[in-house]
This record gives structure tokens, C-alpha cells and sequence, in this order.
């Protein structure tokens, strides 16, 4: 039976086997869980269905969280494009938009799909969605480019860590616009090897990402760097299709990310007890905050 | 080397926001207690300790145990509106926040359960990711992760009582995982849990509910994930 432990290992089956990554981490998902392909594929389409919601309902969102910390960004950011032209262009400003919008209506305890995780809920759907819809491509096109994210977020989980308590930022906006930039390559018609260099880039330049969330919450800076790392991972995209190649190898990155995890200060894993949460501002807001 | 994760613990969980152990975990706590006493209580007390305590308000880990307590999945949005929730279906919730013990998790809740004249206190933790543990029901310490069906049967300490409900699993050929027997003090109250592999029948939860000496017999399913 297929298996993969590693990038090295899925770029060499892909050519053996004529396959793409969506292929086999499909097949390794169906013969661990005994469930078929269609119903696989099924559950990743429901999937995509509830991140689609979750842009929409982001997008509608006005209020702010309960803390007051975040909310009404991502309008903030729709209306300005009714004002001028955004300099990125369109494809770039709404992927902004819509990963902030997701990222917002998650601080807002609403329904969103974790990807890797809750912090970092924005980057995927928002790549995903914007993109298959900025190159017209179809559906089937978005679920293979969701299980090629997959497979690059199993690698990470597998090797390093998915957690921000355990690997800091890195592990999770890191992780997902690792997985949004191999998406993007995906959609993009990339090869194995080109979508992983997509990945490779893509977290590669989110290393030492530290998790200071301002009074332990998932706001700042979360909300508004989920915008940053879904573009991020659009320019990892845009450069891997140029043929640029990640000097260091994917399996590699990933190594590094563990071990730059485990030399971070716990103070700047989730704990919210250096960097940002511990800056005049942020400790006022802590302090007006358990005043209630 | 870690276990290979499936895509959907990588795209997934769907849940309610923000925080997969501060809202995701809590709602899981509130599953398990409402479980454990075997029906939706009457009253709910919320004690809150550590990094719950701290962060509850903006984390939404007040409502998420509420949540659970009602039944609500980690992805059902009535979550954000679960303390009118609960005032609708008849459940007066209290919140307080306190240091529960030195060596807790920070992220802590005991909620002090009542339904008709039956009080439980359940207290659990969150322990990341949206994974959790009971620690304690009542007095008596437990480990309860929710991985797998576990029947929870407070009962009179007597000669045999053990022997016979164990028989009856073996009778039904269920087979017991795991199995903790704990009490008060002798010839008092006492408390088994019992994981088991697979599933329980209902002839044989109504078989242990018929044993003599057994007060009550709670089964909590394993939680979904």
C-alpha cells in the first residue's frame, strides 16, 4: 500500500505512480479510515461548503468581538476598494479581506473550520475560494487543491507541530500559508515538486513566528495576520510558478520550524506573557479587561 | 514518530470560534458532565480557574460550557447565545472564578451540577486542541478523556456488586478497557467507571440498572472528534 512520511516521498511517487499529492494522501486517508474515495470527497466538499459560509458571513459581520479587540476590519477593508483601486489588485485585496472576515467572525465565536487551526481559520478559504474563483476553475479543482493543502499540513503535524502553545505563530498562520501557497500552486496547474517549493517558501519565511496574543485572546495580532499570511502565501505561489525554487528542501524546512519551536521562549508560546501582550498597551487592555 | 493525522483533524475541526482549547475544549467539558449526570441539569454552577478564569469572557468559555451542559456540539451556534439558551430550557447557570488547587491545569472548570434533588460536581480540564480530561466527579478522581464509551455507576460498597456488573459486560461479551473501582469508606457509597471497547447494549445498561445496590448507571458516549 501507498504511504508518505515526507515531502522527498511524495514528489517520488507522484512521478512513479502518475498521481498527484491529492491522489495519494486521498488513498493513505481511505485506507486509514476505511471510509471510499467518494465519501472522502464528500466530507472535504461539506467542508469547503461551511469555509465558503464562514467568508460570508465574516464579510456581514459589523460588531465587534466581545472584547472590543477586533471586528468590522474586513468592511472596513471592502469599502476602501469602492474608493479607490487596490494597489495589489483585486484578487490579492479580497483575499485580505476574506481572511481577516474569517478570522473575525471566529473571535466572534462563530462557525468556522479549523485550518490547521482556529487562530489561523482565515488563510486557507480565503486563498482557496478567491483564487478558483479569480482562474475560473471548477470544483473538483478546489477539492484536489484542498487535499494537496492537507497533505502538507499532515507533513507538518507529523514532523514539527499544528500547535501555537507548542511551536509558536509559525505553527499555525506559518503552517496555513504553507498549505494555502501549495493550494495556490495546485490551482495554478503546478507539478509535485513545484507546489512543494510553493510551501517550502511559504514557511520557510514565517520561521520564528512567535504566538503573544494580546490578553490570551485570538485577536491581536491573529485577526489581522491572517490577512498578511493568506497574501504571503500567494507570493510563495507566484514565485515557485516562476520556476524559483526554495534553496532549502521542504522536509528540511519543516525541521527547522520544530526546532526554532523548541527554542522559543514558552513566554512566546500562547501564554501571552512577553512580546506584544506584554506591552503597555496590551497589559492596559488585559487589566480594563478583568476589570469586566 | 507520531501517528499520521487524518486530513480532517488538519482541515477540521468545524467549530464554534475562537479557540480550540478555551471554546472547542469547554464545549466538550459541558458534553461530558451533562453526560456523566445522565440528564440536562436543573442548576449549573461554573467554577472557572487559571487561564479560564483570566479569559473566559473573550474566549466565550462561559458559554461553551453552558453549551455543552445543554448538549450543544462543538460546532452548533446556538453556543453564542447559550445563556438565553439555557434560561429558555429551564437551566439557572451561576459563573464564578476561583483558584481550584496549585497543580491544575489553567485550564480548569469544576461545574457543580444539580438536577431535581441529585447534586454532581464534575471537574475537568482542557488540555489543547480541543482535547480534554475529567479529572474528578465528586470527590472520587478520575481520568476521563471521552475516547471511549464509559459507564459511570455510583453504588452501594457490598460484597459482589463489582463481580456482578463485570459479569454482565462479559455476558453481553463487551469488553472492558479500562475499569477503576473507588469509595468513600467501607459499607458507604462507592463508584465504578468502566470504559469498554465498542458499544454498550441497551439490554445490558438495563441489566446493570437492575443490579441490587447499583444507584444509578450512566453511560457517556465517546465524544466525536
Amino acid at each position: 500500500m501507498l504511504r508518505f512520511d515526507s515531502a522527498a516521498d511524495l514528489t517520488a511517487l507522484c512521478e512513479k505512480e502518475s498521481k498527484t499529492i491529492a491522489d495519494l494522501v486521498i488513498e493513505v486517508e481511505s485506507a486509514d479510515t476505511d471510509e471510499s474515495r467518494e465519501a472522502i470527497l464528500d466530507l472535504m466538499r461539506s467542508r469547503l461548503q461551511i469555509m465558503a459560509e464562514s467568508i460570508a458571513k465574516g464579510r456581514a459581520l459589523r460588531k465587534r468581538s466581545h472584547s472590543g479587540l477586533s471586528g468590522g476590519d474586513a468592511a472596513k477593508l471592502a469599502a476602501a476598494s469602492g474608493t479607490r483601486a487596490p494597489l495589489l489588485g483585486e484578487l490579492a485585496h479580497k483575499t485580505m479581506g476574506d481572511a481577516l472576515a474569517v478570522a473575525e467572525l471566529n473571535a466572534s465565536l462563530g462557525k468556522i473550520v479549523a485550518a490547521p487551526t482556529a487562530g489561523s481559520s482565515g488563510v486557507l478559504p480565503a486563498v482557496m475560494l478567491n483564487l478558483t474563483e479569480h482562474l475560473q476553475q471548477s470544483e473538483d479543482d478546489l477539492v484536489r487543491a484542498a487535499f494537496t493543502a492537507s497533505g502538507i499540513g499532515i507533513l507538518i503535524a507529523k514532523h514539527a507541530t499544528l500547535s501555537g502553545a507548542e511551536g509558536g505563530c509559525q505553527a499555525e498562520c506559518g503552517a496555513a500559508s504553507a498549505m494555502a501557497a501549495a493550494a495556490a500552486a495546485d490551482l495554478m496547474g503546478a507539478d509535485a515538486k513545484t507546489i512543494l517549493n510553493a510551501a517550502a517558501l511559504a514557511l520557510k519565511n514565517s520561521l520564528g513566528l512567535t504566538c503573544d496574543p494580546v490578553a490570551g485572546l485570538v485577536e491581536v495580532p491573529c485577526a489581522k495576520r491572517n490577512a498578511f499570511h493568506a497574501v504571503h502565501a500567494l507570493v510563495a505561489a507566484e514565485m515557485a510558478m516562476a520556476g524559483i525554487e526554495s534553496v532549502i528542501p521542504f522536509d528540511e524546512v519543516v525541521s527547522a520550524m520544530r526546532e526554532t519551536g523548541r527554542l522559543m521562549s514558552d513566554r512566546l508560546r500562547e501564554s501571552a506573557l512577553a512580546g506584544l501582550a506584554r506591552t503597555p498597551t496590551a497589559v492596559a487592555i488585559a487589566e480594563e479587561l478583568a476589570r469586566g | 514518530m507520531k501517528k499520521t493525522p487524518s486530513v480532517f483533524d488538519i482541515i477540521g475541526p468545524v467549530m464554534i470560534g475562537p479557540s480550540s482549547s478555551h471554546t472547542a475544549g469547554a464545549v466538550r467539558l459541558g458534553l461530558m458532565a451533562r453526560a456523566i449526570l445522565g440528564e440536562q441539569p436543573t442548576s449549573a454552577t461554573l467554577v472557572l480557574h487559571g487561564s479560564f478564569a483570566q479569559t473566559h469572557k473573550g474566549h466565550g468559555t462561559d458559554r461553551a460550557l453552558v453549551g455543552g451542559l445543554l448538549g450543544f456540539d462543538v460546532d452548533d451556534e446556538r453556543i453564542a447565545n447559550a445563556f438565553d439558551e439555557a434560561k429558555q430550557a429551564g437551566m439557572e447557570v451561576a459563573i464564578q472564578t476561583a483558584d481550584l488547587w496549585e497543580y491544575a491545569h489553567p485550564n480548569t472548570a469544576r461545574i457543580e451540577m444539580r438536577a431535581g434533588d441529585r447534586a454532581l460536581s464534575v471537574t475537568g480540564s482542557s488540555v489543547g486542541g480541543g482535547s480534554i480530561v475529567i479529572t474528578q466527579i465528586d470527590d472520587y478522581a478520575v481520568h476521563l478523556t471521552g475516547a471511549a464509551a464509559t459507564l459511570i455507576i455510583p453504588h452501594k460498597d457490598e460484597y459482589g456488586v463489582v463481580a456482578h456488573v463485570t459479569s454482565i459486560l462479559a455476558a453481553h461479551k463487551i469488553n472492558i478497557a479500562s475499569m477503576s473501582s473507588l469509595r468513600e469508606s467501607r459499607g458507604e457509597d462507592a463508584l465504578m467507571v468502566i470504559s469498554v471497547d465498542g458499544a454498550v447494549t441497551e439490554d445490558a445498561l438495563q441489566e446493570i440498572r437492575d443490579t441490587e445496590d447499583v444507584y444509578r448507571t450512566m453511560l457517556v458516549q465517546p465524544l466525536h472528534h
